[in-house]
């Protein structure tokens, strides 16, 4: 608690940032680059590192900066720890050293990786923390290239020291990559090493093109099955658009089927309804499940609901049309009654991009979907269904509708869809009075309710000034569409 | 004593309205009004000819204005630091005057141009009339900081007075009084360059579209208001075919350069409102286009970043792509896809694209399908668009790429669907891509599919004469929505599975209703009104009445203030937050299913952290998660205690949305507790469940099993 009264005293922003560590001025102040100051950590732990720094001086040569700010730094937090003295009365300015590990860690788990490091060249204690397998267990591999990416990259002798110092802590590890091959393939070259780790989770994201479906297939499964093979107990793996497959799925079952219990795969071309089925055959943990519709079976959907499968919790359907006209299969009824029955409280999240001419095998029967959200045009008559056959939906997102408006659509939704709470409209169209029936059979469920401005068509009953009153009346809330700029 | 006056035209390209101006005439022996213009900087600019097009008729017209004054422009070649010192001594001049300019890099300038002034001992006059309103006031009245959502805008300008009245245009009389001589060389010296001059090259160029210049902006008006008479109708006009072409009643370019007084637009508005609905006043919504204009100067005003994603507080840090050829093909009209196509040429050709067309677009370019920076977006249309303010066109590109202002992002303009709505004919296409001209409606939004014989029966096969569409809609769509899932789920901390509940929204939005003043006398078809109030009924009479004040509405509203505080300091914190900060990566879609199946954030558990839950971690909010956005940079420092509460707040009622809207998941975390406690306990952490859900997630996000 002294440490707490000491910094708060201390007046000077460099102080602050052991607690509030983000602030950009600080790291402005300090005059150094993110990347020097990796280097310098990378390459020198605490020891070695004097011995660099006094060459540096010497020779100034190498990057200068880096050892400068350390000194910086320590010199800092010698007159703040005296000054912090001073101001309580005591003696020395020892205790920093002093302060307990599990203090130190607790304190350095509020830092960002850069603050922890600034401060881990602080003394050889606080350096000690700094590797302690704690701050390790979690960790974000960030590839951009400077040509593809507006964002920093993590730096590679930071990567480097990780691999070597700090493989074996990693339980939570993700990538996220951007749209260059040469960063997907980073992560790969990178995962190819994780070699002694045991992972709990991995992530596998790509922040702008899918760019892990430019890897040399080969290269990507080899890497992944490193971590499958290697980690016996991963329990959350995320790796939509990437080229994985039916084999490496079998790696990861002989594995971690034990231990598995999240899986989001969505848009993976590689793999076939009968890999997925392996899977959820074989992992009877398995709570959460991302995939496109191509993967989803009657067989798929009675394996997740056999008795010795757990609970599902979450199911994320992903309906993308390759080419206009494509035909899709049809689930059963049964099998989604045997799902509902298995886990009655189970979410089925699906996300449509069709034409509106391939909806025809869709929400013809019941279907126990919770969450629908269509991307592109969908016509009325859909509409229509979805308002007859998804008593269980919560949430409906509508992009676009053709030019007549929704209105018997919404009420028969309104009045057959009774857990329904969110709703967006976008390029749709809906008669003012036809609306506020709609929120007035919801009534204050409906917490989410976002409809363009433009969706609204003022009618007989209401002016597009008089519905926000209208509507917020009966949602018990002031609501107001949602506005574009008109410039 | 001789007063020798310069007057500095920047924009408010005008004789009507001119606040600065009526002050460099005011009592002056001499008056001279000058631009500057660098020549040689036009080239390099990134402003395309149909801007400079514009700006030199506006020049034009403003010097032969000038000329039936007896007086005319001096139009400097240079820098305007270089050139003023020698304007002043050689004129003598006494006193400066210009129009304030809001925008963060003018102000700039313009501060360097007072501290010369000052040095030569000349006065300096500026006065504000680009916008209607004051803009620090506004900022003022949000507690100090830019209202950063329309409605929330809307609210303080309510609460305003009227913005001033405009003044009349400058007399013969007044020009007279200060009569200057014209030198003999004066075209020689001060004429206004031709585009050849600055590097254009004009052959072959089409007449303009938009003529630019003062004339041509009242004419306008006129015609703006005829049309609206003739309407009758002030509600928005639905859009059609006819919405997409460049309107003679259109008036955007001459807000821009100041043309038209935006306070001689407002009241004409206002005035024939009342005129035709009798007694009525009018709905805010009637000022549109001209308060999203302010709305966006007010929000840029202190803000330099504002034009950039990196160092811009109020920017979603949006981890975009990089592709210079996808941008050219967007830019150049070469997507495959009409609709875009014929926008972007129809923007490249006159100037000007219709805002819903702006839309479209930006959509496409952004968070729609090639997610690529705004910024390169905002960078296109500033060099083609007319229109194009620095604070307007960066502020319609954060909003309409979901980057700022809240916005829900679940709606992507379909770039074939949309187009047919609005122009179902694709008479609009076959106008600005002559090549699709003779392809059946049904397929003129989507060529590519068309069954061959029916593309070379129109002449134009796809891939050979037009382009394949160059990204899969579909299958980008997808991509994108869920890639600005990933991005606002970071920023609002929400986990549930609701879509629409991943954007931050505020819920001190709550606010009463708007007219630009209320009032009593509602006609019979007016809305009904909620704190009635009486307007001063001279308000009209009156000759500035800058001082009318709805200050009934104010006391209508006791929670007033405790809005204005709690809006604005929410926002900044919530939407810094990078999403290079958060490590929340694997988003499990339950909230309570966090502690197994998702990467948890920074802090790692530990045996020190693990006792934090039950002690009363809340009261601390600086030390949330590092993966908190109100522990992000800029702001940090900045921060005040209650800025972190309201954070807080914030994300609690955040998290109540995402309770309810997946109610069926909480309460399944609920029963699913026990298998839970048995994992966590094994993992050496002790778990209590506990009915406090923001308390619950708080540890969750720092659970690590």
């Amino acid at each position: 608690m002294k440490l707490g009264s000491c910094i708060v005293k201390t007046p000077g922003h460099r102080t602050r940032f052991l607690l509030c560590a983000k602030s950009p001025q600080v790291c402005s102040s300090t005059t150094i680059s993110i990347q020097a100051l990796l280097q310098t950590l990378a390459v020198a732990p605490w020891d070695s590192e004097m011995k660099r720094m006094k060459g540096d001086e010497e020779g100034g040569t190498s990057s200068k900066s880096p050892p400068e700010a350390c000194k910086k730094v320590r010199k800092q937090m010698r007159e703040e720890s005296e000054a912090a003295a001073g101001a309580t009365g005591e003696s020395s300015g020892g205790d920093w050293a002093r302060l307990p590990q599990e203090l130190l860690l607790h304190i350095f788990q509020y830092l960002p990786l850069l603050d922890r490091a600034y401060a881990s060249q602080v003394c050889r204690g606080w350096n000690q923390a700094f590797h302690m397998p704690e701050l390790w267990r979690c960790f974000e591999f960030e590839l951009n290239q400077p040509a593809s990416s507006y964002l920093k990259a993590t730096h590679p002798d930071l990567i480097k020291q990780i691999i070597k110092r700090h493989s074996n802590h990693l339980q939570y590890v993700s990538f996220k990559v951007d749209s260059s091959t040469e960063s997907a393939e980073a992560a790969c070259d990178i995962l190819s090493q994780l070699v002694n780790c045991s992972l709990k989770t991995l992530g596998l994201i790509s922040t702008a093109r899918p760019s892990f479906m430019e890897v040399p297939k080969s290269h990507f499964i080899s890497a992944l099955t490193v971590v499958f093979v290697n980690s016996k107990s991963l329990s959350s793996l995320k790796i939509d658009d990437t080229p994985v497959d039916d084999p490496s799925l079998k790696v990861l079952v002989a594995n971690n089927s034990d231990t598995l219990k999240l899986l989001k795969m969505s848009s993976c071309p590689h793999v076939s309804p009968a890999g997925i089925l392996c899977v959820a055959d074989q992992c009877h943990g398995l709570r959460e499940l991302a995939l496109n519709y191509h993967l989803l079976s009657d067989e798929l959907l009675l394996a997740l609901s056999s008795e010795k499968h757990v609970h599902l919790e979450h199911l994320r359907i992903d309906v993308v049309s390759e080419n206009p006209g494509q035909h899709f299969h049809t689930i059963k009824r049964s099998s989604w009654d045997a799902m509902v029955r298995h886990s009655p409280k189970f979410n089925l999240v699906m996300y449509f991009f069709l034409y509106e001419d391939e909806f025809g095998p869709f929400f013809n029967e019941e279907i126990p979907v919770t969450h629908l959200y269509f991307g592109r045009s969908v016509s009325k008559e859909v509409l229509g269904r979805v308002g007859l056959h998804c008593p269980r939906l919560v949430e409906l997102v509508v992009c676009a509708n053709g030019l007549r408006p929704l209105d018997e659509e919404l009420i028969r939704i309104a009045k057959h869809c009774t857990q329904l709470s969110a709703i967006g409209l976008g390029e749709c169209e809906v008669s003012c009075s036809a609306f506020v029936e709609f929120v007035k059979m919801c009534g204050r469920r409906l917490s989410q309710l976002s409809i363009m401005e433009e969706v609204l068509i003022p009618d007989h009953k209401y002016s597009l000034d008089e519905i926000h009153w209208e509507v917020s009346k009966h949602l018990g809330r002031v609501w107001f569409p949602d506005m574009m700029p008109t410039w | 004593m001789v007063v020798n006056s310069v007057h500095w035209f920047r924009k408010g390209l005008r004789l009507h309205d001119n606040p600065a101006l009526q002050e460099a005439l005011n009592g002056a022996d001499t008056v001279r009004c000058v631009y500057i213009l660098d020549p040689w900087f036009a080239g390099a600019a990134n402003v395309g000819i149909n801007r400079w097009r514009f700006l030199l008729e506006a020049l034009e017209d403003l010097d032969s204005s000038l000329k039936k004054l007896n007086s005319r422009l001096f139009v400097v070649r240079g820098q305007p630091t270089d050139v003023f010192p020698r304007l002043l001594k050689e004129w003598k001049v006494t006193r400066l005057t210009f129009e304030y300019d809001p925008e963060p890099y003018g102000k700039e300038r313009d501060g360097a141009i007072i501290k010369m002034a000052q040095e030569f001992g000349v006065e300096t006059i500026v006065r504000n009339s680009h916008t209607l309103y004051n803009l620090d006031r506004i900022i003022e009245m949000n507690n100090s900081s830019p209202p950063l959502t329309f409605k929330r805008f809307q609210t303080i300008v309510s609460r305003l007075e009227l913005p001033r009245r405009p003044l009349p245009p400058i007399t013969q009389q007044q020009m007279d009084k200060c009569h200057t001589k014209i030198a003999d060389n004066h075209d020689q010296l001060y004429s206004i360059p031709s585009l050849e001059e600055l590097g254009f090259r004009t052959e072959g160029l089409p007449a303009a579209v938009w003529q630019g210049g003062e004339s041509e902006a009242l004419d306008r008006l006129n015609k703006h208001l005829d049309k609206k008479v003739w309407v009758a109708n002030f509600e928005h006009p639905r859009v059609n075919t006819c919405s997409l072409y460049a309107s003679p009643t259109g008036l955007s370019p001459y807000l821009r350069f100041g043309c038209l007084s935006c306070r001689v637009l407002y009241y004409n508005l206002r005035e024939l409102y009342m005129k035709l609905r009798k007694r009525c006043s009018p709905p805010l919504s009637l000022f549109g286009q001209l308060l999203w204009r302010e709305f966006f100067y007010t929000a840029a005003t202190n803000n330099p970043n504002f034009d950039r994603m990196e160092g811009n507080p109020i920017c979603v840090q949006i981890p975009w792509d990089q592709n210079p050829e996808a941008l050219a093909k967007w830019a150049e009209g070469r997507t495959g896809f009409p609709w875009i196509d014929a926008i972007m040429t129809q923007l490249r050709q006159e100037g000007w694209i219709h805002h819903l067309a702006r839309h479209a677009v930006a959509c496409f370019l952004t968070r729609g399908d090639l997610w690529i920076s705004w910024e390169s977006g905002m960078k296109v249309f500033e060099e083609l668009l007319l229109d194009a303010d620095w604070s307007v066109n960066a502020g319609s590109w954060m909003w309409l790429s979901c980057s700022a202002f809240f916005q829900q992002f679940f709606h992507c303009y379909c770039p074939v669907g949309f187009g047919r709505r609005t122009d179902p004919s694709g008479d609009y296409i076959r106008r600005y891509i002559p090549i699709l001209k003779d392809y059946p409606n049904r397929y003129i939004y989507e060529p590519w599919n068309a069954p061959e014989s029916v593309q070379k029966a129109a002449n134009c096969v796809v891939g050979v004469d037009y382009p394949k569409p160059m990204i899969n809609h579909a299958e980008g769509s997808r991509l994108n929505i869920e890639r600005m899932k990933q991005v606002y789920q970071q920023l609002s901390h929400y986990r549930g599975l609701s879509l629409l509940a991943s954007v931050p929204t505020i819920q001190e939005e709550a606010e009463p209703p708007m007219t630009d003043e209320s009032q009593t006398s509602s006609g019979p078809d007016s809305p009904p009104r909620g704190p009635a109030d009486t307007e001063a009924a001279c308000c009209s009479t009156a000759p500035d009445s800058s001082t009318v004040c709805a200050s009934s509405t104010c006391a209508t509203h006791p929670d007033l203030t405790d809005t204005t505080n709690n809006h604005p300091s929410q926002t900044p914190c919530t939407f810094s937050g990078s999403h290079t900060q958060s490590s929340a990566a694997i988003t499990s879609t339950s909230a309570s299913h966090t502690l197994s199946t998702t990467i948890p954030t920074s802090p790692a558990q530990s045996p020190v952290s693990r006792s934090k839950p039950s002690s009363p971690s809340s009261s601390c909010p600086t030390l949330s998660p590092a993966s908190s956005p109100a522990a992000t940079p800029n702001q940090t420092s900045s921060l005040g205690p209650r800025r972190k509460g309201l954070t807080r707040k914030a994300r609690r009622s955040q998290r109540q949305r995402g309770r309810q809207s997946c109610t069926p998941t909480a309460k399944d975390g609920e029963r699913r507790s026990e298998e839970e406690r048995e994992e966590a306990a094994a993992a050496g952490g002790e778990e209590r469940m506990e009915e406090d859900t923001e308390q619950n997630e708080e540890r969750m996000e720092e659970e690590m099993s």
